[in-house]
């Protein structure tokens, strides 16, 4: 019975010093704060609590050993309600990429089902759109660079080039917060994405929905300048969860454990 | 005709008669007016059929007397790299693959079922919003599609024109900069009059990073944007879009159709076709129709039709008469008409006079070959700079881009013996002209080269220019070595 005990607690702390250990070489600490989004909730500041997250985006190689773990999450396997016919569509079978593939490069082609059950089985989860978002402000020396002429004409050259998908994760310069590569390689999905459209009805809110085309799109934003934000919005807009896009790819974050 | 008269002979009542024919004129005319007004709406669709997509500047086959249809549009939303002008480059986003896209040409009355497909390589989410459509958004909140998916909407086309349709998605200013507009020809049932040649343009403003004419790669610049302060303003996306080789063109007697459209996304477009006079302007592309117009105004998000029939042979010249934009932006396009002269509706040149006030004043004639000195040059690099430019005016035509000239027509200018031989026949041979058969690597060439009209420091640019590209000596030749040459004969 003792044994036991001593068992189990052996195998939590193992557990514990694994999933922490990890984070600490994979993961980093943010800092949390409050800012207003492009889309606030009515334009109010919105406050993000600390959390970890991936300094890196989920490579193909990380997600080939996940399928390989997970075969329900396989490319023959999977369900349709999940994943549309898209779902992989570079590999060539259930658990080997095309040739053309790099196994560096973000995984791509996943649904939101999918990416939301990898961070699932990893411990973690999806962030949030305010906490992407709030990450995602950085550039490599201030922790909100949404005022800086060149931070939005970096990110509207990114939007602008084509198929960056096929770079391998990390050749962007860590942001403020040590993060890499939210900016430059792919899109990201968030468990919230199709909150912008704000009320519990989401993408039913055709009234919400209309802000992001033609004239209201401006006078809705508190933030003219920063139209990069505009088409990430607008991005994640056109999207619903099985959905699985050549340039959309994802990381995850984590809550602070319980002090 | 025969039964009006059998009527009113048969008839001893002239009031009555007058009365009578008067109710058979009005009720006419208001069935016609019913006709019409429920038409719209209720004309039934026979078959199903795919339309036809035209790349600018061409436009599909006229609807003639076609009944309505299901229309099956199929459009795919491209964003590619294409050339501003030379050596400049853009990442245009494109309906169809065209800036502007593809021309659709519909009726009143059809049924248009459209298919938006964006190429899964897209990084953004697009839309349309088609003018033509009565509903919400044109028909942009219904064609909201991601990158590898496909938005399928329908709509009945019910008032006739010349529509835009443009990209609606946020930030909706930088997907039209980008080149995200086309137009949508509604024509009346009976289709509208034949003519013979129609053609497609539409006008765009451009923002780029670098300044008009900077090469390379070049990003959109959303603060040139917001400032409305365009680098580039052109026809069908790019500079020469309709020059030169791709000039559009007529014959002597024909009339000639314009679609016009005005993408924008910021400035308006004072329409002119320098030696023609529009016989008839669709005003707005809608159903007023003015006549003998010089100018028309085409509002960004707007389109006109204008007609002309084309009197005389010759280059006539398409621009937005805000004429900077013309001459230094790009908005210029070449109808070329070919065909007999006409010495009544124009002679050309009788006569070169000299003009002399009565009682005479101080008379400065301009004297033989000064030519109004160009400033110094600093340093090689412009010397090249400007070689290349004389070189694209002048020379490009026959001896080739890459100076690689024509097979048994035009001799090459890359790594040519005959040139690298002796400067000061080069020399000689631009100044002068050269007749008769000469030998350059090996091949026999026969042929004509007209004297060239550059002044002395152009030719010595040019020269420099192309002694300095392709594989040739690198020497650099001076006004100084020009003029030498030019005085010996």
């Amino acid at each position: 019975m003792f044994k036991k005990t001593y068992i189990l607690f052996g195998i939590a702390i193992l557990l514990q010093t694994i999933v922490f250990g990890q984070t600490s070489k994979d993961m980093l600490h943010i800092q949390g704060g409050s800012y207003i989004p492009l889309y606030g909730r009515d334009s109010v500041l919105v406050t993000v609590n600390d959390f970890f997250m991936d300094k890196l985006p989920v490579t193909n190689e990380q997600y080939v050993d996940f399928v390989k773990q997970y075969p329900k999450w396989q490319k023959s396997n999977v369900k349709r309600l999940f994943a549309d016919e898209m779902y992989l569509r570079n590999w060539k079978n259930d658990t080997i990429l095309n040739s053309t593939e790099h196994l560096k490069s973000p995984i791509t082609y996943v649904s939101w089902f999918a990416a939301s059950k990898y961070c699932e089985c990893q411990g973690k989860r999806l962030p949030t759109v305010d906490e992407w978002e709030y990450v995602a402000m950085a550039d490599e020396e201030l922790a909100d660079a949404r005022v800086k002429k060149t931070y939005n004409e970096k990110i509207l050259s990114w939007y602008e080039a084509p198929r960056t998908n096929t770079y391998e994760v990390g050749r962007n310069p860590e942001n403020f917060w040590g993060i890499k590569d939210l900016h430059g390689l792919v899109w990201e999905w968030t468990s919230d994405f199709n909150s912008i459209l704000i009320t519990g009805e989401s993408r039913k809110d055709v009234d919400k929905d209309t802000n992001l085309f033609c004239g209201s799109a401006a006078v809705g934003a508190t933030d003219l300048m920063n139209y990069a934000a505009f088409m990430r919005y607008a991005f994640r807009g056109s999207i619903t969860a099985r959905y699985n896009i050549k340039n959309l790819g994802f990381r995850c974050v984590q809550d602070m454990p319980f002090e | 005709m025969k039964t009006k008269q059998y009527f009113l002979t048969s008839c001893f009542n002239w009031r009555q008669a007058f009365i009578a024919f008067a109710f058979i004129t009005l009720t006419t005319c208001s069935n016609k007016d019913k006709k019409e007004q429920i038409e719209a709406v209720d004309i039934p669709v026979s078959h199903e059929m795919l339309a036809e997509l035209t790349a600018p500047p061409h436009v599909p086959t006229p609807v003639g007397r076609r009944k309505a249809k299901k229309l099956i549009v199929d459009m795919e939303i491209l964003e590619e790299e294409g050339e501003m002008t030379n050596g400049v480059s853009y990442v245009y986003w494109t309906f169809g693959g065209s800036v502007p896209g593809s021309f659709i040409r519909t009726r009143v009355g059809d049924e248009v079922e459209f298919h938006l497909k964006n190429h899964p390589d897209n990084k953004l989410p697009h839309n349309i919003d088609l003018h033509a459509v009565n509903g919400p958004g044109g028909g942009a909140e219904s064609s909201f599609v991601a990158p590898g998916h496909e938005k399928v909407f329908s709509f009945k086309v019910l008032n006739p024109g010349l529509f835009v349709y443009h990209c609606a998605t946020a930030p909706v200013g930088m997907h039209i900069a980008n080149g995200m507009y086309g137009l949508i020809l509604v024509e009346p049932e009976g289709g509208l009059p034949l003519v013979d040649k129609e053609y497609y343009l539409m006008q765009g403003d451009f923002y780029t990073k670098g300044a008009h004419g900077e090469r390379g790669l070049q990003a959109f610049d959303m603060q040139k944007a917001i400032d409305e302060k365009a680098d580039y303003v052109v026809f069908n996306g790019k500079v020469g879009a309709l020059t030169g080789d791709n000039a559009i063109t007529a014959n002597v007697g024909e009339t000639v159709r314009l679609f016009v459209g005005n993408g924008g996304p910021n400035l308006v477009s004072s329409f002119h076709v320098i030696g023609e006079i529009f016989d008839k302007v669709h005003v707005e592309g809608g159903d007023l129709i003015n006549t003998n117009v010089q100018t028309t105004l085409i509002p960004a998000g707007g389109a006109a039709i204008v007609e002309f029939k084309v009197e005389v042979p010759g280059t006539f010249i398409m621009v937005d008469h805000s004429i900077f934009r013309a001459f230094n932006k790009g908005a210029l396009g070449m109808l070329k008409v070919e065909g007999e002269e006409d010495k009544k509706i124009y002679s050309g040149e009788l006569r070169d006079d000299i003009y002399l006030p009565e009682g005479g004043g101080i008379q400065t004639m301009p004297e033989g070959d000064n030519v109004v000195e160009e400033a110094p040059l600093q340093s090689l690099e412009e010397q090249l700079e400007r070689g290349k430019q004389a070189y694209m005016q002048t020379c490009f035509a026959c001896h080739q881009s890459e100076g690689q000239g024509i097979p048994s027509a035009f001799p090459p200018l890359a790594n040519s013996d005959f040139l690298n031989a002796d400067v000061n026949r080069a020399i000689g041979v631009v100044l002068n002209g050269l007749t008769g058969e000469i030998t350059v690597n090996g091949e026999t060439y026969n042929s004509v080269m007209t004297r060239q009209s550059l002044s002395p420091s152009e030719i010595a640019n040019v020269l420099t220019y192309v002694y300095n590209s392709w594989g040739n000596s690198k020497k650099v030749v001076t006004t100084e070595m020009v003029e030498k040459v030019r005085n010996q004969k």
